[in-house]
């Protein structure tokens, strides 16, 4: 679904991404984890278009993203979940969810009330707070509504930025759980995450980030056993003194 | 059959991506954390992080078996021992020995692999597998018993050796599926004829052999001995062991598991790569390893590249079974000879039997290569002619196929020494 080559980005003469090639295949939850600074967001941003590569090729069921202007993109299927949320708070939330289907706005009314249903039993906390400003939300409750504001295209993959964020420890749990039920749903979810053991515990495959580079891949069953990620990510050992 | 379907059968385009993705993760633990690689890669002003596709892989430096050797033991490990849970060696026979390691994940995957090349073969969770291989420091025997423990099949760990147990346990036990070196299960076959044993009674279907080179006439041969179908694999204890490579039931060559190896056939003189599909030294490096990744690691096996889809459905290229190893290969009068071509041709006279030696010497400057071939014992009593015209046929075939003139001796059937691990066909008496 989503190809990554030797992808190059970066902010003024500050180049972040070093060569960096992932992809991620339909139906998968892949999780690219790192510390901060990694280069996990600029990742996410450049396949969105937000940040503009260097070099590279990101294939995105067959278009190149990298040509393609950020505003475009959700239109082809790739969205993406932003850090820290970022619902506008000045808005209701059945209006930030509305704003999320503006894609579709061709596609008729009765497309995007259909969707809102769904996301409304997806999240049925979001149906009880429709007419509320969703700056008045809760960390969690706003987290639900920029997942279900993403939803709202219909995306074919939905790119999630530290969703666990600023969340209580109950409440990343929750997050967590949705995230797994839009795979069996059918959706496919690339996951941005600092919290390295929740991501690996919920995803397929993952991918470690370290100063712009990727630095190890492979099934999240092996990641997690491995000794170099649970040493950096995981805390299951007390760093040792040169 | 397949093991792992999403992968075995990966189209061409995921997989290079795969590749190339492990390729970048691999340049870089080894760049960081294998000083033997760092030294090259900054002598080399080599630049691994900049890879942009896999043919960039040309730029790396090669690793042969005499960087193994100089870094004995731990040199070329990519983690701390703490993280090693296996270590396997070479035997040392042919030189310093060499040191391999295993991270709980190298066994995992090492485990898949094998249980695919298993797999592959034919062989099933219901199936009594004999592993005949050594046991211990000799990646065979555990390499494959993890696989096949791996894919549900019932273990006997045997290990190599004491050949009438051996028959006793698989008529016993019940044994379907024999895995060992090609020379052993002739062994085996001769010492069933032996004890009067139909091999038609044995339970016996399968077998996978590997470990030495062998021929297709060989292939042949022990499936008419033994009554079963006999597979092809690969592999070598400075990647991983067996697991490498492996034949499907079509019987034609092996597939490469690409997705942890990243394979280049060369040229051994010029390393630069052969034609598509001609022959070459295989180069392969790790894709996935922890412990001991290995760049462009010379494996001195001479093979080839088969042409075509496979019909099994795998995606995997597939390799001809190895040729010969270019360190293996004999120069006599000047000219190249590999052991498996005289093999081959042996196999293929009527009335020799599958043993055999080749002694070469050098007198007055000059080069004798005498091929011992086992017959049948009735041979012995017949007429003088018979035997004249048999030798007469087997220096004609080995003179039109190689080009040199070789002396031939018949002998009686057992008098060669028999091998339960790999075969030494070749005496070199040449002091040069």
């Amino acid at each position: 679904m989503l190809k990554i080559r030797n992808l190059q980005s970066g902010y003024g003469k500050i180049r972040v991404l070093k060569h960096v090639s992932m992809h991620v295949d339909p139906g998968e939850i892949v999780t690219i984890i790192g510390a901060n600074g990694a280069g996990k967001t600029t990742l996410l941003s450049t396949i969105a278009g937000l940040v503009k590569a260097t070099t590279g090729e990101a294939d995105f069921k067959g278009t190149n993203t990298l040509k393609v202007k950020a505003d475009a993109i959700p239109a082809l299927g790739c969205v993406m979940v932003p850090e820290g949320r970022q619902v506008f708070a000045a808005m209701t939330v059945e209006e930030n969810l509305l704003l999320g289907g503006h894609v579709l706005q061709k596609q008729g009314k009765q497309v995007l009330a259909d969707l809102l249903q769904h996301q409304y039993e997806r999240f049925p906390i979001l149906r009880d707070r429709r007419e509320q400003l969703a700056g008045t939300l809760s960390g969690g409750e706003q987290q639900m509504l920029a997942i279900g504001r993403a939803l709202m295209s219909k995306p074919s993959l939905v790119m999630m930025d530290e969703p666990s964020t600023g969340l209580a420890p109950l409440i990343v749990k929750e997050i967590f759980q949705i995230i797994v039920r839009l795979r069996e749903e059918g959706n496919t979810v690339l996951l941005v995450e600092q919290n390295a053991k929740a991501a690996l515990g919920i995803a397929d495959r993952g991918y470690v980030m370290e100063t712009g580079k990727i630095i190890l891949q492979g099934p999240a069953e092996d990641l997690l056993a491995n000794q170099d990620v649970q040493r950096a990510y995981l805390g299951r050992e007390r760093t040792e003194k040169q | 059959m397949y093991w792992q379907e999403d992968k075995e059968c990966m189209s061409r385009g995921a997989l290079e991506q795969l590749q190339l993705e492990r390729l970048q993760s691999t340049l870089y633990r080894v760049g960081t954390h294998v000083p033997f690689y760092r030294q090259q890669f900054s002598e080399m002003k080599l630049d691994y992080e900049g890879f942009n596709s896999l043919e960039d892989i040309r730029k790396l430096p090669f690793t042969t078996k005499q960087d193994l050797r100089d870094s004995y033991p731990y040199g070329l490990f990519a983690v701390p021992l703490r993280e090693v849970v296996r270590v396997h060696s070479s035997s040392g026979t042919t030189g310093q020995a060499t040191v391999v390691g295993y991270t709980k994940n190298d066994i995992k995957n090492w485990s898949d692999l094998v249980a695919r090349v298993l797999c592959a073969a034919g062989v099933t969770a219901d199936d009594v597998i004999q592993i005949a291989f050594g046991y211990g420091l000799f990646t065979g025997g555990f390499g494959i018993h993890y696989g096949a423990e791996r894919l549900g099949a019932s273990v006997i760990p045997i290990s190599a050796g004491n050949t009438k147990r051996q028959i006793q346990i698989m008529q016993d036990f019940k044994t379907t599926a024999l895995v060992c070196t090609p020379s052993y299960a002739l062994n085996i076959a001769d010492v069933l004829f032996d004890m009067g044993i139909n091999p038609a009674g044995l339970s016996l279907r399968v077998g996978l052999f590997g470990a030495e080179p062998w021929s297709e006439a060989m292939r042949r041969e022990i499936n008419e001995k033994l009554g079963i179908r006999a597979t092809d694999n690969y592999g070598l204890s400075e990647v991983m062991g067996p697991g490498v490579a492996g034949e499907c039931e079509e019987c034609n060559g092996l597939h490469i598991n690409e997705d942890h190896f990243l394979v280049e056939i060369l040229d051994p003189e010029t390393l630069e790569p052969v034609a598509e599909g001609e022959v070459g030294e295989l180069v392969i490096t790790t894709l996935t390893k922890e412990a001991f990744p290995m760049i462009r690691y010379r494996t001195r096996d001479l093979t080839r590249l088969l042409p075509g889809p496979c019909p099994c459905g795998r995606t995997f290229r597939r390799m001809h079974r190895i040729l010969g190893r270019t360190d293996d290969m004999l120069i006599i009068k000047g000219v190249n000879v590999f052991p498996t071509q005289i093999e081959s041709i042996l196999f293929n006279i009527d009335g020799t039997e599958p043993h055999y030696r080749i002694i070469v010497e050098r007198e007055n400057h000059q080069d004798r290569a005498t091929v011992m071939v086992e017959v049948k014992e009735s041979l012995f009593s017949d007429q003088m002619s018979k035997q004249r015209a048999l030798i007469d046929t087997i220096k004609k075939q080995l003179n039109s196929e190689l080009g040199i003139s070789v002396e031939v001796k018949l002998v009686e059937e057992k008098t060669l020494e028999r091998f339960e691990g790999k075969g030494q066909r070749v005496i070199d008496k040449r002091k040069i």
